[in-house]
Order: structure tokens, then C-alpha cells, then sequence
């Protein structure tokens, strides 16, 4: 196993577990904990790719994954300011009762 | 495959599972700031120590404190719930699973990973911000709007509105 093989399979079980996370939890927030992990595995493939490929010194991997990172800022704030809305409006973070789109 | 990068791995693995696994919300996050920083750990590792430092900063500082932050705001004192898991659980557990088979296959059966490791390319914080300032000049532009419309609409969507109708 070569080791260029070993970090792809670590992102890919952290994006299964990130995954697992975002479809199983209940709680709204720990939903969008997920995404984020799902996100961060991304980015280490970035990284990987990076450091394998044949010009690492072009920093293109670096470029992606620093922007991914801020784009990825930019979404968990927007989506915890969702997550509150939601929380006054309905009372609640729980999924399984959030089952309403009107009122 | 070195030691280093198998105690990394395990150590990101246990974190980020406890993180989605736990009972307790808090300690959800206190498990997934120790699997952030196993990535931000590897990213050294891998020689990029910029994105690494950046990944401690975004997540392990900032995600992580303000997830804590809306789960100390939506905590109910004295809620007892039945099960953290949704009533879909199981599906949800299928769908995961199969994900990570395809996957691990593909990654088993490509032959672009069998590359050699090429000589550490000498990546300064100046080599970083001469490209951000040339050649990514305008993603650099396009990421600061976009992180000054987040902050704002965050805080137009999180605001109390019954503050407005008084």
C-alpha cells in the first residue's frame, strides 16, 4: 500500500463517517458538524493530491484548500444562523420533529 | 506508511467517530476538535504547513467555539431524548457504508496511486502570498466578498426579530 493510498483512504472514511453523521444524528447541529467533516476530508485529498503530484510547486493544492477552508467558514456561520432561526421559530433542534414547511 | 501517519489516522478516525457517535452534544465537539486537529496534524505532515496552521485556527478556534456555542443556545436543561439517532438511522448507517465501499474500491483499484513521493517542494508564507496576490488575485477578492456577505446575512438571519415589531 503505497502511501499516496493511505491518506485517500483516510479521507474516504472520514467522509463515510461524516456522512454517517449527517444522515443518522438528530440534532440539527451535530448535521452540519457532519457536512463540515465531510468538507475537511475533501480538503485532505486536496492536500494529498498535492503533495503526490507531479508539480507541487505550483501551490495549486494549496490555493484549493485554502479557499475551501474559508468558503467552508463562511457556510458553517451562515448554517449555525439558520440552525438559531429555525430553533426560535420551532423551539426545537430535533429533526425528527422539525416536519413542518409552513408555520 | 509511516508510524506517524498510522497514530494521525487513528487518532483523526477516534475523534471524528466520537464526535458523531456521542450523547452528549458538547462533548460531540470536544471529541471533534481533538479529530480537526488530527487532520491539521497530517497536513504538516504532508508539508503543508500554512493550510495546517489555517485549519487550526478556522476549525479547531472558530467552527468548533461556535458550534458550542449554538448548542449552549438551543440546550434545553432537563430534556430527556429518546435517542440521538434519527428514526432513519439504519438507512442512513447503509447509505455511509456503501459510500466508503465504493470508495475504498475505487482507491484499491486506481493505478494513480502508486506514484512515488516527489522531493519536498519549498513552500514559504511569501511563495503563499506572492500567488494569492498574482495569480489568485481575484478568487482572493471573490473569497472576501463572499466572507463579508456570510457574516453580514448571518447575522440578518440570526437576528430577534420581535426586537423590529415593538
Amino acid at each position: 500500500m503505497s502511501s499516496l493510498q493511505g491518506y485517500l483512504l483516510l479521507s474516504a472514511l472520514l467522509f463515510a463517517v461524516g456522512l454517517a453523521g449527517a444522515l443518522t444524528r438528530r440534532n440539527a447541529i451535530l448535521v452540519l458538524i457532519g457536512i463540515e467533516l465531510m468538507l475537511n476530508s475533501a480538503n485532505l485529498n486536496f492536500i494529498a493530491f498535492w503533495r503526490y503530484g507531479p508539480a507541487p510547486a505550483a501551490l495549486t493544492g494549496i490555493m484549493f484548500a485554502i479557499f475551501s477552508i474559508g468558503i467552508a467558514a463562511a457556510e458553517a456561520a451562515v448554517g449555525l444562523a439558520i440552525i438559531l432561526a429555525a430553533y426560535r421559530h420551532s423551539g426545537t433542534t430535533d429533526l425528527d420533529e422539525m416536519n413542518s414547511l409552513k408555520g | 506508511m509511516t508510524a506517524s501517519f498510522l497514530i494521525l489516522a487513528l487518532l483523526t478516525v477516534a475523534g471524528t467517530a466520537a464526535a458523531m457517535g456521542l450523547r452528549n452534544a458538547v462533548h460531540c465537539v470536544l471529541a471533534l476538535t481533538l479529530g480537526f486537529a488530527g487532520i491539521a496534524a497530517l497536513y504538516l505532515q504532508l508539508g503543508a504547513q500554512f493550510v495546517g496552521l489555517a485549519q487550526i485556527m478556522v476549525y479547531v478556534g472558530a467552527v468548533a467555539i461556535l458550534a458550542v456555542f449554538a448548542i449552549m443556545m438551543t440546550h434545553k436543561p432537563g430534556q430527556a431524548e429518546a435517542s440521538v439517532f434519527s428514526s432513519h438511522w439504519i438507512a442512513g448507517g447503509v447509505v455511509a457504508a456503501a459510500v466508503f465501499a465504493v470508495l475504498a474500491w475505487a482507491i484499491a483499484s486506481s493505478e494513480a496511486v502508486f506514484q512515488l513521493l516527489p522531493p519536498q517542494p519549498d513552500v514559504t508564507v511569501q511563495k503563499i502570498g506572492d500567488a494569492l496576490m498574482h495569480r489568485f488575485v481575484l478568487p482572493l477578492e471573490i473569497m472576501g466578498l463572499l466572507l463579508t456577505a456570510a457574516l453580514i446575512g448571518a447575522v440578518v438571519i440570526a437576528m430577534d426579530r420581535k426586537e423590529e415589531t415593538k
